[in-house]
């Protein structure tokens, strides 16, 4: 049986400037926060990210690492508008976007995992999801209805970075949550896929963790994994871990301030591994 | 009872969008319209199907804010499922609205250019899918500073927009009820602009009116809208909301 063990430095290492990342999880909802800040201490630029939008984005854009972002919507969920990023895109530093109605992301992230061109939808008619992205095309039912319908395009992904409760070595991966949002999506449509999770477990121990509909992501999809206890923080990752708001708060002040951005930079998301972040958060009085 | 209260009368104005609903999924997002959609299901629109805004539908009075941990959980809603309910159209969506026009072209997206904001909001979020899919109510309350000659951005079309679109594609739109703090509005008029249903007691049409910088549609004699009952007012503030979140909402 494969070992797909890896760091987060060398799933870095796989990945190249000007590559389409997706990121799985959901606002303030089960980043893999370990790979993004990875990201964000490599030299990678350049870089689309597509993501159901929360720190993961913020982070990347005010960093200037993401040049370009494809999302249903950004946000810290108790911080409904993500600070960094709306700080960007008023500065007009990301004006390279595409802003889709939440469902349709979810079909372009379908139809990626699908292998098919695009889904068609209704949602986006007689709105300025279609009239501001002159790349969205409409299509023609082929049936007698000859209905126009909105055609979401695939989400075409290079790697796919996501957080799971629970995965074996080999890449199956378990959520233990309330939603598993849409990571089995992204994780069949990255042409790479790379999985942190809290821990890594044998196989036959995820039936004592979870019931069997908590198996959600197939190893068949994966091509890494990651071992990150605390990987999602300061996002939340129930049951393991609440959000942490007093940190997000912290993150979040720090979009007024450049200096004080830099400064929250230093200290949490440029430190050399995971580990050193898990050891600070300790002293910190987390655990 | 005299000492209600404008936050109160909102509610049930809310309250009254959901009726004749039947069983749908009841979606409201915010304080008020959450209460809102709990009371229509207490009293008179008891087949409705609420969440408890986070992954679950859930039996039984839960107060705004409230613990859902000990409610009856009578269905799985993680978010796929939500889309799911959007586009098989059994659902009844209350958002707000930094913009409305007459038509009911709303925005919530963003103020200013497309491009480069001058105030980057929530975006797209779910509007263009719930529009299109099923019925939506708009709870906006500070009118004077909502309702727009036009929209920056449109994040939810109105009945103008839909009007070019074929019959297919509009089957399932409608905006049902715009409730402000000053009254309660919908599209029931020959043109489809926005028509003032009722308005909240001691609030004039001229007062109304100096709120807007459309003109409000009027048809006929306009009532005042309907206060709560005594088992209403109960219920609002001593089951959904003894700590009176809904007051936060008037700024």
């Amino acid at each position: 049986m494969p070992d797909k063990r890896m760091t987060e430095d060398e799933v870095i290492a796989e990945l190249e400037s000007g590559m389409t990342i997706g990121i799985g999880g959901w606002g303030s909802r089960r980043k893999p926060m370990s790979l993004v800040r990875a990201i964000l201490r490599s030299d990678l630029t350049d870089l689309h990210v597509v993501s159901y939008g929360g720190p993961d984005v913020g982070i990347l854009t005010a960093a200037g690492k993401a040049s370009k972002v494809t999302y249903g919507f950004v946000s810290l969920d108790s911080i409904p508008l993500e600070p960094h990023f709306r700080a960007a895109r008023q500065a007009g530093s990301l004006d390279d976007f595409m802003e889709l109605d939440e469902g349709a992301f979810y079909l372009g992230l379908m139809a990626a995992a699908h292998r098919v061109p695009f889904y068609p939808t209704r949602a986006g008619l007689g709105t300025a999801m279609l009239s501001e992205n002159p790349s969205l095309k409409t299509v023609r039912s082929p049936y007698d209805d000859g209905e126009e319908l909105v055609a979401i395009p695939a989400f075409e992904m290079d790697a796919v970075l996501l957080h799971m409760n629970r995965a074996d070595a080999k890449g199956n991966g378990q959520f233990l949550g309330p939603d598993l949002y849409f990571d089995d999506l992204f994780a069949m449509a990255g042409a790479k896929t790379y999985m942190s999770a809290e821990q890594i477990i044998p196989t036959d121990d995820f039936l004592k963790e979870g019931p069997v509909h908590t198996l959600r992501i197939p190893r068949i999809h994966v091509d890494g994994v990651v071992e990150a206890p605390m990987g999602a923080h300061f996002t939340e990752c129930p049951p393991d871990y609440g959000r942490d708001e007093a940190f997000q708060k912290e993150y979040a002040a720090t979009a007024k301030d450049p200096d004080a951005w830099a400064q929250f930079r230093a200290d949490w998301l440029e430190l050399e591994s995971h580990e050193a972040y898990r050891a600070k958060l300790e002293e910190r009085g987390n655990s | 009872m005299s000492d209600v209260t404008l936050d109160e009368i909102c509610v049930v104005a809310i309250a009254e969008a959901f009726r004749g609903d039947g069983e749908v999924l009841c979606n409201p997002m915010g304080p008020v319209p959450v209460i809102a959609g709990r009371l229509a299901r207490a009293t008179f629109e008891p087949d409705l199907m609420l969440t408890d805004t986070i992954a679950f539908a859930i039996e039984g009075n839960l107060p705004f804010g409230g613990d859902p941990t000990d409610a009856v959980i009578e269905s799985y809603m993680p978010f796929r499922s939500i889309f799911d309910q959007v586009w098989s159209g059994k659902r009844h969506v209350v958002m707000g609205a930094s913009q409305i026009d007459r038509h009911g072209n709303q925005n919530f997206a963003a103020i200013g250019a497309y491009r480069k904001p001058k105030a980057q909001l929530l975006g797209m979020r779910g509007a263009p899918g719930n529009l299109i899919n099923h019925a939506t109510t708009y709870w906006v309350p500070n009118q004077a500073r909502a309702f727009s000659e036009t929209v920056d951005v449109v994040s939810g079309p109105g009945y103008d927009r839909i009007a070019e679109l074929p019959e297919a594609s509009r089957a399932n739109f409608e905006i049902r009820r715009v409730v402000t703090d000053l009254g309660a509005y919908d599209f029931e008029s020959e043109d489809r602009t926005m028509r003032v249903r009722s308005l909240h007691p001691g609030v004039t049409l001229e007062q109304a009116q100096e709120a807007s910088p459309f003109e409000l549609t009027v048809t006929g004699d306009v009532p005042e809208s309907r206060l709560p009952t005594d088992d209403e007012l109960a219920l609002i503030r001593d089951v959904f909301d003894p700590n009176g979140v809904r007051k936060s909402e008037f700024r």
